[in-house]
């Protein structure tokens, strides 16, 4: 009995060094209490949460926003985004756009080679812009585009039909190689910072350094994970035990409850939050109407309620951050005014108010905020709004693609190029969900498009944006804050004012 | 048993009263509006004119707690009466014919078991669309096979017993049996379980609210309330609490009735 008692005192005392020796193993400074990640320092690899699971893992195909920001770590164009709002070379090494703005010529950049080792060739590049074009399809923007030339082995033009001095932006679309055709979404080749390591529908996507990326020294991380969260409370939570290093889309509330081992960094999100209204159904294709709505909600109310005063108040649909081409005269046309809108109610036909419900996506939690406050301030005037939540997919299919709503809050978003924001108010557009009809409004977006003088472009930008401010178009409310969590040992994250998490320029201090 | 000496109903009689009374009020009055929103009273911590505070849109919690209560009764009980009234007499119909019906009613009951529960709400709600009406049918559903069960077993129970026989002997109808012979013994059974299936449907009530397809904003729900403070757990512990202890006040009001209600003889 004795001899039992002692064999297992000492079994005992041995699995516990052993489990103590295993735990100590490996300085590790953020080991101590701290709850950070305990071996991204050590591996040198970060896990990012992210809110919407991707939708395609081809990035020709990928239609949200949420998707792009993550590919936009694999997949270059000719040339690619900067933080800054502009573009520089990729693939490229260089580009000239032609005076008349109806060719772009391109060099490629030398011993530029995609992540598996193989040359980007001249003919890889025609493929993946006819592809590109292919996908996009009429309607598009590259309904401009003709055709690319193949001059020699390092040289191309990409030649239009019309002048368009913007379509140099749509050229960052992803460089791909020929070869690979069959398996875009199985194993996709890029040439970007980080490689296609492995991908778990549902749950996360891993990329791992490109060794070949034509940038001396970057990315800095060896591996990164992609790792989708199911919301944002989930998130906050997953943040603080450690599990998360970086997490986007926090609203002011929420970063207050994330630990002290995490800096918040204050940005926007780059999207048009508001209230889209269906114009071309009663009574909203009235523009008093329209105007009234305007004039009854409280912008600054929804802003500070929700984002703690954080986010940018707009009057039209285009963010503050496309610099040069924002008109920041549209956010001052309508103030809060119950009486006005009282008044124009009234001239509308409508003294007593009318009934309508708001279509709310379940996806984003202030989307919801929001739509309570605007119900709230319509009360005042003597309209009655009802809340209609629904899941995101069945928002989707109902409100944006069949445009079988009243009112819809979302958000919608852009890219580099300015007509990027405005091809969904053109009254042929694909994607005019809000039915919004102005010929005015079609006759000089299309010159804007054409026009190759950069001042007289921006004019008329921002006469498009005066147009929908009139117009009332939809409830332009704001370009939210966002605000992102990054682990304190991280530096060197960016934002961009497209959908981009760029980790190559992310590494431990 | 006299109900003088039953202290568990008394007690539980008297707090669901007072929280049924507290809706009841909620419908007609609220000491301020339920959706008045002000920023200045963003998260106000519980004061003597606030007393349960306010939440993320200023709003006065212990009114929208008056108006909750009334929407998580409504809807609770409801539900609980369409699955037990439905549940009761499938299973006393399984129990009391057995054989062939017996096994397609309780097959029947296990195919509904089989799924997440949520999940089949969600499949109904989306299928019939959101709304309290179809929100109480879908849980109403959901709760049927729990009933069937206990009915079914009760009625197998009380089946072969003397008094039963002597009814079947003296050619009493099948439906006069079941309800002055069995009814009356297999209640006490029915309405206990009836206490936990409430309790069941608040929270399956609360987590269709959450996923936007249970009582819409701005309305109030217990449930939903709580869904809504998750997010503000830290900057404002107030805004759960007291929609929780509003829900624990219910559900321990309930459980004590149903307590007493099984020591009735």
């Amino acid at each position: 009995m004795k001899k039992i008692r002692i064999i297992l005192c000492s079994l005992i005392a041995l699995v516990t060094v052993g489990v103590l020796v295993a735990c100590g193993g490996g300085d590790n400074p953020s080991g101590q209490g701290s709850g950070t990640s305990t071996d991204g320092k050590a591996s040198n690899s970060v896990v990012v949460g992210i809110s919407q699971e991707l939708d395609s893992l081809d990035p020709h195909n990928a239609a949200y926003a949420g998707t792009r920001e993550v590919l936009f770590n694999m997949f270059e164009g000719l040339v690619k985004a900067t933080p800054t709002g502009d573009i520089e070379p990729a693939v490229a090494s260089e580009y000239t756009v032609a005076e008349d703005a109806m060719s772009i010529t391109f060099k490629l950049r030398d011993g530029i080679v995609f992540c598996d080792g193989t040359p980007v060739t001249v003919e890889d590049v025609k493929y993946s812009i006819d592809r590109y074009a292919g996908i996009q399809g009429e309607g598009s923007a590259f309904s401009d585009y003709k055709d690319t030339e193949i001059v020699d082995d390092k040289t191309v033009i990409i030649n239009l039909v019309n002048p368009n001095t913007e379509f140099i932006f749509e050229l960052t679309c992803a460089i791909l190689p020929e070869a690979n055709d069959a398996n875009v979404n199985s194993n996709p080749i890029g040439t970007g910072p980080f490689k296609y390591d492995s991908y778990t529908p549902g749950d996360k996507l891993v990329v791992v350094k490109n060794e070949n990326y034509w940038k001396p020294g970057q990315p800095y991380l060896d591996k990164v994970t992609f790792k989708v969260v199911a919301d944002t409370d989930m998130a906050v939570m997953q943040l603080n035990s450690g599990t998360l290093d970086i997490y986007q889309y926090l609203t002011a509330d929420q970063a207050m409850t994330v630990g002290n081992n995490f800096n918040i960094l204050e940005g926007n999100v780059n999207y048009v939050q508001g209230m889209f209204l269906n114009n071309a159904r009663a009574p909203f294709d009235n523009i008093k109407v329209r105007q009234a709505i305007y004039y009854a909600v409280d912008r600054d109310l929804i802003n500070d309620m929700v984002f703690g005063g954080k986010s940018h108040v707009i009057g039209t649909n285009m963010i503050p951050g496309a610099s040069k081409y924002y008109n920041a005269d549209t956010e001052k046309t309508y103030t809060h005014d119950v009486e006005k809108a009282k008044q124009l109610l009234a001239e509308a036909g409508y003294p007593d108010g009318f009934t309508f419900t708001i279509t709310v996506p379940n996806n984003y939690a202030p989307h919801e905020s929001t739509a309570q406050i605007i119900v709230e301030s319509l009360a005042e005037v003597g309209i009655t709004a009802k809340i209609n939540l629904v899941e995101f997919n069945t928002w989707h299919a109902e409100a944006y693609v069949d445009r079988n709503y009243d009112a819809t809050i979302t958000a919608v978003d852009g890219r580099l190029a300015p007509f990027t924001w405005f091809i969904k108010n053109v009254s042929t557009g694909n994607k005019n969900f809000t039915n919004y009809n102005n010929p005015k409004f079609d006759e000089l977006y299309n010159k804007a498009i054409s026009s190759i003088d950069p001042d007289e472009k921006v004019e008329y930008y921002k006469q498009l944006q005066q147009i929908l401010a009139d117009d009332a178009a939809s409830i332009y409310v704001q370009d939210p804050s966002n605000l992102v969590a990054v682990n304190n040992q991280l530096e060197g994250y960016v934002f961009y004012p497209v959908s981009a998490q760029d980790m190559s320029v992310v590494k431990y201090k | 048993m006299k109900i003088k000496n039953n202290p568990s109903l008394i007690i539980g009689i008297i707090i669901t009263g007072l929280i049924l009374l507290m809706a009841i009020v909620g419908l007609f009055w609220t000491p301020y509006s339920t959706t008045q929103m002000d920023i200045s009273l963003k998260f106000a911590p519980p004061s003597f004119a606030h007393i349960f505070g306010c939440d993320n849109f200023g709003r006065d919690i212990f009114s929208r707690v008056m108006q909750g209560a009334g929407t998580t009764f409504l809807v609770s009980l409801s539900t609980i009466a369409f699955g037990m009234v439905t549940g009761t007499i499938i299973g006393f119909l399984a129990g009391y014919s057995g054989g062939w019906l017996d096994e397609v009613i309780m097959r029947a009951n296990d195919v509904i078991n089989a799924f997440p529960s949520l999940l089949l709400a969600l499949v109904f709600v989306s299928f019939l669309g959101s709304g309290l009406l179809n929100i109480i049918l879908a849980l109403g559903i959901l709760f049927i096979p729990s009933f069937a069960r206990i009915a079914r077993s009760e009625m197998l129970r009380l089946k072969g017993m003397q008094f039963v026989q002597s009814a079947v002997l003296i050619g009493d109808s099948r439906g006069r049996i079941i309800f002055s012979q069995i009814l009356p013994n297999a209640y006490i059974s029915i309405l206990s379980s009836a206490a936990v299936g409430f309790n069941n449907a608040v929270i399956a009530e609360a987590g269709l609210s959450y996923l936007g397809l249970g009582v819409q904003p701005p309305d109030a729900s217990l449930g939903r309330m709580i869904n809504e403070a998750g997010s503000f757990l830290m900057q404002a512990p107030w805004y759960a609490i007291f929609p929780g202890v509003a829900i624990i006040v219910l559900v321990l009001g309930v459980a004590l009735i149903s307590d007493g209600v099984s020591k009735i003889d």
